[in-house]
């Protein structure tokens, strides 16, 4: 057995099962390389070491008392701190929120206390989760821990650098267009995002709703699995929550992929797509017939129209979920004497939100705006249809479609934070997943000139199962290959 | 309403009018960087207009989902201390908010 940071979710919950490594060994270890990698990462806004260890002797306990155990026992998982959290602020990487302490805890917190996992802390993000690069935290950028001077993607940098770094064994991201996929293909971890409805947005901090789910990041397929087999069900407090009966997702992973057809569309090798990053994908596909399955070539049309659509809807939903923040119940204020309600609230928002999330808000409030919603945000719906035709066109002959999972590759700190749209473009392969609602899962594929590839694959709506034995046979294929990182 | 074709550009006074919509104050630097931001944007915005919708319904939820009824049933709720706790001002256990009227 390796050093217990470095173990998978997999082997800590064996470990602590079978007594061979108490909860607390795998927190002190992990605690001692956070603390150690923190100060160059900078993946973590809050870490709360009391509480975590608190919980650890309590998994002990159990342990110790032969009290049946969780499926996460003993396992330290990082929180994107846009999930609400009563023991933790919740700060979604926003001065607007720097001192908010949720009354209640989002439902996948919950689900993974119950599973008695031990929580470490929250990790830094794109504030309010708009941005590809995590530098519009209001608490500084998180840094790659494979090139510390490039960017761990975004918007869920800090904890895909935590897991990469092994400051964290699994953490949970948001993915409203890509914001689990991009920091894990840049920080060459796994990530997935669920079918729209799959996991409950309960007490997720709103971005762009019809959009949003949370998913896990971790090292390996597996754990991926395991994590989602414990935040994935039917929750009453999600109105848009789907009633699908909770699964083991890891029981669909097996090393051959026999019978699979994969569609590799042919747009996603195309047009703003560095080849750089093609490459190590078509190193990749040779591995698929190997596995048994068959791929080909396929069309998706109307991919370019996806970016376009996405910003707009995500932003007309960003600027009616972000009115809310005004200083009154919560949030940022500033001491006022005479002024009236408008004055203060539009003090309050200048200075509680970053540059992007103004930006954002006041592009969607143009979209909406009178006139100019049949143009902008009527516009981009009718478009989400017509992708969405494309893509249950696709499936109607492929079982999964594979492609890069980030058109370029990580870039450095600074590149491109004064050019908002050069940022939107690097969202062009994971937004149209969000659109359509389907999962998509980004492995590790490699390092060019010694930073992450990632590759993407995409299954139709409440087809994990596909997702999941696609990503570990391939991951199975390709271990030990990942030697010439350095 | 803002007057404005396809091919006209977005002002600083429309930017202002957006930013007071919405409740942000703008700095006069930023909305000049945010007017020319905008243009560059919504210029990109623009290829949408290429796709042909006319016969095409809006989709504004991707997965079918019927209304969820449930019982009307009391619940615990929060407890008064806990909903104004992350408040800057309160007045006798209410949110206390600048002048309305």
């Amino acid at each position: 057995m390796g050093d217990p940071h470095a173990l998978t979710a997999k082997a800590t919950v064996h470990a602590v099962q079978n007594g061979d490594l108490t909860a607390e060994e795998c927190l002190r270890a992990t605690l001692e390389r956070l603390y150690d990698t923190e100060q160059r990462v900078h993946a973590f806004i809050t870490v709360r070491e009391d509480l975590a260890l608190q919980r650890a002797r309590e998994i002990d306990r159990k342990v110790r008392r032969g009290e049946a155990l969780g499926r996460l026992s003993g396992v330290c998982v990082a929180l994107k701190d846009n999930l609400c959290t009563t023991d933790f602020p919740t700060t979604c990487g926003s001065r607007m929120l720097e001192s908010f302490v949720p009354p209640y805890n989002a439902t996948v917190v919950e689900d993974l206390v119950q599973a008695d996992a031990i929580l470490l802390g929250k990790t830094n993000m794109d504030e309010f989760a708009m941005g590809s690069s995590t530098e519009t935290s209001y608490f500084g950028p998180t840094r790659n821990p494979w090139q510390l001077t490039h960017v761990p993607g975004g918007s869920s940098g800090g904890s895909a650098a935590a897991v990469a770094a092994a400051e964290a064994v699994a953490a949970l991201g948001s993915d409203t267009g890509g914001s689990v996929r991009c920091p894990a293909s840049f920080c060459s971890v796994v990530g997935l995002k669920p079918t729209y409805g799959l996991v409950s947005r309960y007490g997720l901090i709103a971005y762009a709703n019809s959009l949003e789910q949370i998913g896990p990041l971790s090292r390996t397929v597996y754990d991926s699995a395991l994590v989602l087999s414990v935040i994935a069900h039917h929750d009453p407090a999600d109105a848009t929550s789907l009633p699908t009966p909770r699964q083991d997702y890891t029981r669909f992973l097996q090393e051959d992929l026999d019978g699979l057809t994969v569609g590799v569309p042919q747009e996603v090798f195309g047009e703003g797509v560095d080849d750089r990053v093609c490459k190590p994908l078509r190193r990749h596909l040779d591995c698929l017939e190997g596995l048994g399955a068959s791929w080909a070539e396929c069309s998706l049309p109307t991919l370019k129209y996806a970016l376009p659509a996405y910003y707009l809807i995500a932003m007309s939903e960003a600027s009616s979920n972000l009115a809310r923040y005004d200083g009154v119940r919560y949030g940022f204020s500033q001491a006022y004497t005479s002024e009236d309600w408008n004055t203060v609230f539009s003090k309050n928002r200048r200075h509680g939100f970053g540059a992007e999330v103004r930006r954002r808000i006041l592009l969607g409030t143009y979209a909406l705006s009178s006139g100019y919603y049949d143009r902008y945000y009527l516009k981009a719906l009718k478009v989400r249809t017509v992708i969405k035709g494309d893509f249950d066109r696709v499936f109607q002959d492929y079982d999964v479609l594979i492609g890069p999972t980030m058109p370029i590759l990580p870039f450095l700190l600074g590149e491109k934070i004064n050019d908002p749209l050069a940022l939107y473009m690097c969202d062009l392969l994971t937004v149209p997943q969000n659109l359509v609602g389907c999962p998509a899962i980004s492995i590790p594929c490699g390092f060019v000139e010694g930073l992450p590839v990632g590759m993407q694959i995409t299954a139709p709506p409440l087809r994990e199962d596909l997702a999941f034995r696609t990503a570990y046979a391939l991951e199975q294929c390709n271990h030990g290959e990942s030697d010439d990182r350095h | 309403m803002m007057r404005m074709t396809a091919t006209s550009k977005i002002s600083e006074e429309d930017v202002k009018h957006i930013a007071d919509l919405a409740r942000i104050e703008l700095t006069e630097e930023e909305r000049r960087s945010f007017t020319e931001q905008f243009n560059t944007i919504l210029a990109y915005f623009e290829i949408l207009q290429d796709l042909d919708t006319e016969t095409v319904s809006p989709t504004s939820h991707v997965i079918e989902v019927t209304n969820a009824f449930r019982e009307d049933q009391v619940r615990p709720s929060l407890a008064p201390d806990d909903v104004v706790k992350n408040t800057a001002q309160t007045e006798r256990g209410f949110f206390k908010a600048p002048k309305i009227i």
